[in-house]
């Protein structure tokens, strides 16, 4: 099993979400976060004068697939929330050691 | 005199409208702080309304409007509203019974020391504040009333003409907050150019709009009757509130974008600007009043930020200059056919009237800035204006109230 945390644009989750449904991908966890990659920051203005927001706003998509469907996932994140310009985010593949379904007590790869 | 019902029910409800103006201080300084430090930056002005409240029915009125001391300071007659009741004053407001008029003049009191928060936000310690409060309210705040609105003051005597508080209020707060800024020194973060987000400006706006609708009552309030003078004031006060909201917006568009906080804070230049002058210019006037008054802010603020001084939501830009302006500006506009009581300007051929409108301006500057200096010191050699270092980082809104405004895991 794998956790996929993919870090994407706001305006991309609807895009990433349909797509992720229609390869058949259906439990997935999204927040609010705040970062920045090669995007850097943004000026925003003062009452008069500018500052940098150095953080900009992201949405977080965590979702653990099995080990064979980690290419097609990441394809699918991948085509479905690029730009093509610099802040389109970054996705990372961790390892996971165990899952369970709260309502049912199953583990493992059962429970995801 | 006897009472008038009319002029009588207008104090009352201009004195409502006054007090109104304070939680909009409130409400439009804590937008423009970081969350951590909104309720507190709220609390430093609601405050006033309880201790200002307070103290000026106590003595402060007294001190204020009390039997003339050379021209300082008013006498002890009236600590504890002894002989203010329901009968008119016969020197102030004699229309309208006394208590009207103290009540007037006690939402002045609140909002002034309200507006000096502005510059001393997300550090100084709440106790400190309020002894600070008290002390400047006694010390520097009821002496100058006494100078410009006392019967015997000695720049009423002199002739500077002040309708509604440019000087009292607006120039005494604004230059009080930059010494006490000075003295408090800056955020932590704020020399290395941390950004320093407003909260909340939907809340900015709010308070604007409040302090606007409130500033009818400060304004049109303070011609004391309810005729054809009140009503030459309400019209100045909002012809000069837009012409700056406007100016403002038209100057953040020509640099970059025409914001709302911009837009919001112009509003209140326009209405600080317009107050000494209110009841003495025609109320087309407002319009060059109100421009001037955001050209000077808008560039007092730049001026101020290169300074690098952390008078934080810039009450000295807004209050001090745009009560400056206001104060000249009625020298240069000001009209006897408006008002028979005021005098001509320059623009009527009265030099003269600029001048002492000058002096005004240069006596409260001098003494607000070296009093609110020697009171803050005093404050922070025995309590410690500050707070502590972890304080400061944490937010005032939990280290001095033991509160959050947005709390709660759950949405």
């Amino acid at each position: 099993m794998k956790k996929i945390e993919a870090i994407i644009r706001e305006e991309k989750l609807e895009s990433v979400r349909r797509a992720l449904e229609d390869s058949g991908y259906f439990g997935m966890t999204v927040s609010q976060v705040s970062g920045r990659g090669r995007q850097k920051g943004v000026p925003l203005q003062w009452r008069v004068g500018e500052y940098r927001v150095d953080f900009l706003p992201k949405l977080k998509i965590e979702l653990v697939v099995l080990d064979e469907d980690v290419p097609k996932t990441l394809n699918v994140i991948t085509t479905n929330a690029r730009t093509g310009e610099m802040g389109d985010g970054k996705i990372f593949v961790l390892p996971v050691e165990n899952a369970v379904r709260v309502r049912t007590g199953e583990s493992g790869e059962n429970a995801i | 005199m006897s009472i008038s019902s009319g002029d009588t029910a207008w104090i009352l409800i201009a004195s409502a409208l006054v007090m109104l103006m304070t939680p909009g201080v409130a409400l439009f300084y804590g937008g423009m702080v970081r969350r951590k430090n909104v309720l507190s930056t709220l609390m430093m002005s609601f405050a006033a309304l309880g201790l200002v409240g307070l103290l000026w029915v106590l003595y402060g009125y007294s001190l204020g409007f009390g039997p003339d001391l050379g021209g300082v300071i008013g006498g002890p007659s009236f600590i504890g509203l002894r002989g203010v009741g329901q009968e008119p004053s016969p020197v102030y407001a004699s229309t309208v019974p006394h208590l009207a008029f103290m009540v007037f003049q006690a939402m002045f009191a609140i909002i002034t020391v309200a507006l000096i928060t502005g510059a001393v936000v997300e550090r100084i310690k709440f106790s400190a504040l309020l002894v600070f409060s008290a002390l400047w309210l006694t010390f520097v705040y009821a002496p100058v009333a006494h100078w410009v609105w006392g019967d015997g003051g000695w720049l009423a005597k002199l002739g500077a003409l002040d309708f509604a508080g440019g000087t009292v209020v607006h120039i005494n707060a604004g230059i009080s907050a930059l010494a006490l800024a000075m003295l408090l020194g800056p955020r932590k973060g704020f020399r290395d150019g941390e950004p320093m987000e407003p909260n909340n400006i939907p809340m900015v706006m709010l308070g604007a709009g409040l302090l606007w609708f409130g500033w009818f009552g400060f304004n049109a309030g303070s011609a004391l009757t309810s005729g054809g003078l009140a009503a030459s004031a309400f019209a100045a006060t909002n012809i000069s509130a837009a012409a700056a909201a406007f100016t403002w917006m038209m100057l953040s568009w020509a640099y970059r974008r025409p914001t709302l906080l911009g837009t919001a804070t112009g509003a209140v230049a326009g209405l600080v600007a317009i107050t000494p002058a209110a009841g003495f210019v025609s109320p087309l006037m407002g319009i060059p009043i109100g421009i001037g008054a955001a050209v000077v802010c808008y560039y007092g603020i730049l001026l101020r930020m290169r300074w690098h001084i952390d008078e934080s939501l810039d009450v000295w830009a807004v209050h001090g200059l745009g009560g400056t302006w206001g104060a000249v500006a009625t020298g240069i506009f000001a009209s006897t056919a408006v008002n028979p009581a005021g005098a001509d300007g320059v623009l009527l051929g009265n030099v003269l009237q600029l001048g002492k409108q000058l002096a005004g301006v240069a006596a409260v500057w001098l003494f607000a800035f070296a009093a609110t200096w020697v009171l803050a010191k005093l404050v922070d050699a025995t309590i410690g204006l500050r707070v502590g270092g972890v304080e400061e980082t944490v937010g005032l809104d939990i280290s001095q109230h033991g509160e959050r405004a947005y709390g709660g895991v759950l949405r």
